[in-house]
């Protein structure tokens, strides 16, 4: 087939234990296209990101992604997504969390991993989701004074002008 | 002082901003400002057909184009459940080794550009016009070649690229060696990389660094052998890792992985295996191409493909790849239609360029040239 191999069995281990952990949570997991993704309420992510960084053997300690996408009309809108990578043999997991355009407020997750700093700019920048606690929360990637958020399904491709 | 390092700048490997904060000519304080190059790539995928996306990853990282070409193609074909032929498979790891090749060229070049050894820029763009000149055969394109595309290849590459490739593989290990010979144990390149721009293991990890710069620092991960794709598990080659973390560490494990990569494209070439190069797939892969000048069915059935484009099943995948820079991860949602709902691009390029606040304070400006120039990033992929 070429892609990569499978993940372990571990990996319904791996939602087993964090439902223990996080009992009556709100956090429901599902595999597809063999990778894990976690669902939880914005409100838990520091927690969970934190017990998948230290709790867990192996320690999914690096952030490999941070990310969201706009699935206007669906409600709630936003999903915000963190992929994260054991190095110990290479799993990994995919957490998201969910927000609507009304209250697009995520917490923040620099305090663990300083990679997150510019990521979450981005997804500032991009969709107008908001991190809470990020200590520079500014736009990254357009120039300062823009108005609107690209990335939203509902900005022009051609940019509103 | 507040000195700018501008976008313009020869030797910020691209149009990159940096803010500096100096007192005499230390660093106290760096930011950099990105953007300047961002083109909305990631906003323009989610208005073309899965397959017209193609030519928009080589222009993300420009210079490595097949290994972007190679990530979207498998996280697409990931999505679809397709199967590739091993000769597509074992042509894509020959065609992407060559691409690292290319890659560390171009960063030896500018790195001993920027250093002074101006030699050495002449010298790896000699070899990188032969890579080039190979890339054209195949596909047309020196640069964006758009070659490795969902289902295999675009086209069987011709009869003359084997004995070139050969060629190009009997002389290539005596250009590294001239290259080492010039820098590895030189005076003023040791004084300007050795200890400079020392990043621990702990830090590599917390910045999410990967690729060279991740093993330059002691953490033996690399994902051709971690978690092999594509056929790599077929192939012998030794992942080489530093454990300084400083910039002499970067140029060697680079170094090494331009000889590996010879190791690898070798055994590709010797043990390549018969077969189509491209995956048994009607709707995703295109009809042979001289069948369709002449045969009226089979330029219908393109004609439909090209147009209409595929629909993969709705659904989500994250398919990471060992590109030269580090590793690309390509974040693909489907949601059923032929049009990506999001293909979000991991580059590491960025990450690299995050690195840059932890690591050039506490350095002289002259050490901050040599700690960009280590440190491989390039803006198409930084700002896509």
């Amino acid at each position: 087939m070429g892609l990569p191999p499978d993940p372990a069995a571990d990996d319904s281990a791996l939602l087993q234990s964090l439902l223990s952990a996080f009992p009556d949570s709100g956090i429901v997991g599902a595999t597809a296209n063999h990778e894990l993704t976690v669902v939880s309420p914005p409100s838990l992510i520091p927690d969970l990101l934190q017990w998948l960084r230290d709790g867990v053997t192996p320690p999914y300690r690096m952030l490999a992604d941070l990310t969201a996408v706009d699935l206007f009309p669906r409600e709630p809108r936003f999903e915000v997504v963190y992929h994260l990578l054991a190095l110990d043999h290479g799993q990994r997991v995919r957490i998201k969390t969910r927000v609507s355009a009304d209250a697009p407020v995520v917490p923040s997750v620099v305090f663990l991993w300083p990679a997150a700093g510019m990521l979450e700019r981005e997804v500032f920048d991009l969709f107008g989701i908001q991190f809470a606690g990020h200590p520079n929360l500014k736009r990254l990637l357009m120039p300062n004074d823009w108005q609107g958020h690209p990335l939203r399904k509902d900005y022009p491709v051609e940019g509103e002008r | 002082m507040t000195l700018n390092m501008g976008p313009q700048h020869p030797s910020t490997h691209g149009v990159l901003r940096i803010i500096l904060q100096i007192d005499g000519e230390t660093v106290l304080r760096a930011e950099p400002d990105i953007g300047y190059l961002h083109k909305g790539i990631e906003k323009s995928c989610e208005n073309l057909l899965y397959a017209q996306v193609v030519p928009l990853t080589d222009r993300i990282d420009y210079l490595a184009p097949m290994s972007n070409n190679l990530v979207y193609s498998m996280a697409v074909e990931k999505l679809l459940g397709l199967e590739i032929p091993e000769r597509a498979q074992w042509l894509r790891v020959l065609l992407v080794e060559l691409t690292r090749i290319n890659n560390h060229l171009v960063w030896l070049a500018t790195t001993g550009l920027e250093l002074g050894a101006m030699s050495v820029f002449l010298y790896c763009f000699r070899e990188r016009e032969e890579i080039l000149n190979l890339f054209e055969l195949c596909s047309g394109q020196r640069m964006m070649t758009s070659f490795i595309r969902p289902g295999g290849l675009a086209l069987e590459p011709p009869r003359e690229f084997y004995p070139r490739l050969r060629a190009f593989l009997e002389t290539m290990p005596s250009r590294i060696d001239e290259y080492e010979d010039l820098l590895t144990e030189n005076r003023i390149w040791i004084a300007r990389t050795r200890g400079v721009g020392t990043l621990s293991a702990d830090d590599a990890i917390a910045y999410s660094l990967t690729g060279p710069n991740l093993r330059a620092s002691g953490v033996q991960f690399d994902l051709r052998k971690q978690s092999p794709y594509c056929s790599y598990e077929k192939f012998d080659f030794e992942v080489p890792t530093r454990s300084e973390g400083d910039c002499y560490a970067r140029y060697i494990v680079r170094i090494e992985e331009m000889r590996q990569s010879l190791r690898i494209i070798d055994q590709a070439l010797r043990g390549l295996p018969e077969g189509p190069v491209k995956a048994d797939a009607p709707g995703v892969v295109l009809p042979d191409r001289e069948k369709m000048k002449t045969d009226m069915e089979t330029l219908i059935y393109h004609f439909k493909i090209v147009v209409d484009g595929f629909k993969p099943p709705a659904g989500e995948v994250y398919l990471p790849i060992e590109s030269p820079k580090g590793e690309v991860g390509c974040y693909l949602v489907s949601d059923g239609t032929e049009k990506p709902a999001r293909m979000r691009w991991r580059g590491p390029s960025l990450f690299n360029v995050q690195v840059l606040e932890k690591l050039l304070p506490g350095h002289l400006i002259s050490d901050a040239i040599a700690i960009l120039a280590s440190i491989d990033f390039v803006l198409g992929e930084v700002d896509r």
